[in-house]
């Protein structure tokens, strides 16, 4: 299992999940209209380490945090 | 050195602590950057979220640059809210030299808009509004969206 974390304004609850990489999260999350416009803008990182690929394998007991766009300071 | 603050920062006890700190230390420049909320509209203030697991590497990552330069960064930064003319954000850089650390804050500064994971909101008429309209999607977003 691993768990899916959705960040700051993303109004969602975490989610946990048995899949193998990002490729099959992807593919549960566009089925959920409310991520549709998230998902778009939205940046991925694996135990707090930005991706930029899907084929980062995943583990048991991995975190996957969703990041939506930023605004600091 | 990275400091989260509950609300506001107290801006003139930051910046002569971060003074006091290095008054020894021979960097001939010492240069802080102070955001301050801005009334504008019709806001009462603004509130921040922050992920502090990434927002950490992130700032690692500058230390290890402002190390290779021969100087150090501060950075201090909100959470929950903040009203207007009130301070949510002092970043600083100390350098031997002027130049290094005029440059060096401005490059931090526009990668720590780009970058770091904070999240800002308008307080207004007693909601929370996510400002999306000013916010930039950090590089490498979107990978989820097309994968079907």
């Amino acid at each position: 299992m691993v768990r899916v974390e959705f960040l700051g304004p993303i109004q969602k609850e975490a989610l946990e999940l048995d899949i193998n990489n990002l490729s099959e999260l992807a593919t549960i999350l566009q089925e959920d209209t409310e991520m549709t416009e998230w998902l778009k803008n939205c940046a991925v990182a694996i135990n707090d380490t930005l991706v930029s690929s899907l084929e980062a394998p995943l583990k048991d007991g991995d975190k996957i945090s969703l990041l939506p766009p930023v605004c600091g300071g | 050195m990275l400091t989260i603050y509950e609300g506001a920062l107290d801006v003139p006890k930051i910046l002569t602590e971060w003074y006091e700190a290095e008054a020894t230390s021979n960097y001939g420049a010492y240069i802080p950057f102070v955001g301050t909320v801005r009334s504008e509209n019709g806001i009462d203030g603004l509130s921040f979220d922050i992920y502090e697991p990434i927002l950490e590497s992130w700032f690692k990552a500058w230390q290890e640059k402002a190390k290779a330069k021969g100087a150090i960064i501060k950075m201090a930064h909100s959470r929950g809210d903040v009203l207007l003319h009130q301070s949510s954000y002092i970043a600083s850089v100390f350098s031997p030299k002027r130049r290094v650390a005029l440059e060096f804050i401005d490059e931090f500064v526009e990668d720590f808009k780009a970058s770091a994971p904070i999240w800002k909101y308008d307080l207004k008429d007693a909601q929370r509004i996510y400002a999306s309209d000013r916010s930039t999607a950090i590089k490498g977003s979107g990978i989820l969206s097309g994968a079907k």
